[in-house]
């Protein structure tokens, strides 16, 4: 796959806020391509200056080969769903719709058509006539789209496009997005902070922190090999333990758990000087009566319990580690919850282990 | 009920906040316009007033064209004063919305309203002083030698009166103006250009009718009271500027007939009432698509 999107050393200023540090992005034709991290950390900038809405500091924005300096929005082959939707309250649904179609050559009916299509095809259906401000914010989301998609930009930018939809509805509409990228084909990008979101919509990911990419990666790769503590954190949930390097680098001595060879480790790159491990808690098990650990096992205290219904988080300390370490465990049909203060043994796996610098 | 309850509860609270002014309004607005009303449909018999019931001033008001003339030119100055306020105000509403940062807005809405500093009539006289035969414009073109002899059509005429209110009443349109604009979702600007238009056609496309109620606002606030205004053509319009409010002073108070004055004036807000309804519609039209 080639290049759709080349990003070259982006930088953003406004005034003395530093918004974007250097930003190197590549981004394929036909990919579902999210940008994830906290808010203020420059992803929405960076979505902005793709669309043109916003003028780079330094650096070059390149697009399907063409280079976008100086090209401003509405010469550019990209097009945008706002994170408030931006429906026009002003004009009906069909008048939305097809706002963007005004310098299409087509006839009046043909653009009719297309914009019965474009509604079909994001479930509003027979919706033309009514007026935008009487919709819901669901219904608001997909006619923003569908105003964007009618246009066959190459890149479709979506700002945070889920985040004011109640669960049920964002949950629906993430599958719906995934859908509607693989029957158009056009390559989508997406802002999000919700980790989960990210993980579950995107082929590849990028984790930003303070105007810099953390990692790029897909979202197995960024789940199971964490490139740095940071982005560990901000995607799922992780337990570090310090460890110590053997001299030639073969072994790790982690505290309260012991040596281990250092190839078993998962990694994302040479990592020189301190290191720390991390572990995913569902990676840990606690071993109940008759139960013993496959590879590794190691003995400790309950400390704190958290029922979620179909799991328990268990905090559960262990001699050498100084903070206890969280395990999730499923609630499988005659396993009981463990109360604090039990003793519990903990089955762990070298393979589970992921080696981080720091 | 006792009467405490009725001072408790909510309508009884509501009433007792409403009587002052409730009283004031109906003391001072509706019992006047009653009393003009009334008027209208009576007759001057020399000093003293014939109370019978009849249409003759009605009928003298559409009799004699004089009065349709003034109504006519009232209307007209009216008009143009709105449509020229109106423009001028919406660039500065549109500049002061769009394009000065938000920590100076109050300090430019502050500096807009300069102008009420000086009283109405002070303001009414500096015109004179720019416009007059010796004034600053004549002279200034005269010592230039632009042109030979003062140009006497910018002052006594209706051109005057235009000029004088159109100034007076900029700021009541910038406003209201101003208002409509800053309520503008600026995504929706940002989408309009995302889908394709320009700066000028995302004018005409979001911007403009989106700010329509501000628009149908000001075009209200500048033509019902300069219709009615009576200062500045006295001042300003000479012989051939005067306007119907002109007309009605000159019947309550130098002809004696305020009968007459009482007719005219209501056929004057009769107009100034049916052309404020069509605006008012216009008005419902554009915020019915509001959410």
């Amino acid at each position: 796959m080639t290049a759709l999107i080349e990003l070259k050393g982006v930088e953003k200023h406004y005034g003395d806020y530093h918004a974007l540090r250097g930003i190197d992005l590549e981004i394929r034709a036909g990919e579902f391509f999210s940008l994830l991290g906290p808010s203020g950390c420059g992803k929405t900038t960076l979505l902005r200056t793709i669309a043109g809405l916003e003028e780079v500091s330094s650096g070059s924005i390149r697009i399907d080969g063409r280079d976008m300096k100086g090209v401003a929005a509405n010469h550019r082959p990209t097009n945008m769903v706002f994170q408030s939707y931006a429906v026009f309250p002003h004009l009906t649904v069909a008048e939305n719709v097809g706002f963007g179609l005004r310098r299409d050559p087509r006839g009046k009916s043909e653009k009719a058509r297309a914009v019965e299509e474009a509604l079909d095809m994001v479930g509003l259906a027979g919706y033309g006539k009514r007026r935008a401000h009487a919709l819901s914010g669901g219904q608001r989301q997909r006619v923003a789209l569908a105003r964007a998609l009618i246009l066959k930009p190459k890149v479709l930018l979506l700002d945070e496009p889920l985040s004011a939809l109640d669960r049920l509805m964002r949950e629906q509409m993430q599958l719906e997005l995934i859908r509607l990228q693989r029957q158009v084909g056009i390559t989508f990008i997406l802002v999000t902070h919700d980790q989960e979101e990210a993980l579950v919509m995107s082929d590849r990911i990028a984790v930003m922190f303070e105007g810099e990419i953390g990692q790029l990666a897909d979202p197995e790769t960024l789940y199971r090999r964490p490139a740095t503590k940071r982005v560990a954190q901000f995607i799922g949930k992780m337990n570090f333990l310090p460890g110590a390097l053997s001299a030639d680098r073969r072994e790790i001595d982690i505290a309260g758990l012991g040596r281990v060879a250092t190839a078993d480790l998962a990694t994302s790159g040479e990592i020189d000087g301190a290191v720390s491990v991390g572990i995913r808690p569902e990676t840990l098990a606690i071993l109940f009566e008759g139960e013993t650990a496959p590879r590794r096992e190691v003995q400790g205290v309950v400390s704190e319990v958290v029922y979620y219904g179909d799991m328990t988080y268990y905090d559960v300390r262990v001699d050498g580690i100084d903070r206890p370490l969280t395990v999730s465990m499923k609630n499988l049909i005659g396993r009981p919850v463990l109360d604090v203060g039990a003793a519990a043994r903990l089955a762990w796996d070298e393979r589970a282990l992921v080696l981080l610098p720091g | 009920m006792g009467l405490g309850s009725f001072a408790k509860s909510e309508g009884g609270r509501a009433a007792t906040l409403l009587a002052p002014p409730f009283l004031y309004a109906l003391a001072l607005l509706a019992l006047p316009i009653l009393a003009v009303v009334l008027f209208s449909f009576w007759t001057q018999d020399f000093m003293t007033i014939d109370t019978r019931f009849t249409l003759a001033n009605y009928r003298e008001f559409f009799d004699k064209p004089i009065y349709g003339v003034l109504l006519g030119r009232s209307l007209m100055v009216s008009g143009i004063v709105t449509l020229v306020t109106v423009l001028l105000a919406y660039p500065v509403a549109y500049f002061l919305s769009f394009h000065v940062p938000s920590h100076r807005k109050s300090l430019w809405l502050f500096l807009i309203t300069i102008p009420f500093w000086t009283s109405y009539l002070i303001r009414v006289f500096l015109w004179k002083v720019i416009l007059g035969y010796n004034g600053v414009i004549n002279s200034g073109l005269v010592g230039a030698g632009i042109i030979d002899e003062p140009l006497s059509f910018i002052l006594y005429n209706v051109n005057a009166v235009i000029i004088t209110l159109a100034h007076a009443f900029a700021p009541f349109a910038i406003l209201p103006i101003f208002v409509a604009l800053e309520k503008i979702d600026r995504s929706l600007i940002e989408a309009s250009r995302d889908l394709g238009e320009t700066r000028l056609t995302t004018f005409f496309r979001v911007t403009l009718p989106l700010s329509m109620p501000g628009l149908v606002a000001a075009v209200l606030i500048v033509f019902i009271p300069t219709i009615g205004d009576y200062v500045t053509p006295e001042l300003m319009g000479g012989a051939g500027g005067k306007l119907i409010a002109n007309m009605i002073q000159t019947q309550f108070l130098q002809l004696n007939n305020a009968p007459m004055g009482a007719a005219i004036a209501m056929v004057a807000m009769v107009c100034v009432t049916a052309i404020a309804l069509v605006f008012v519609a216009l008005n419902r039209r554009w915020l019915r698509g509001r959410g």
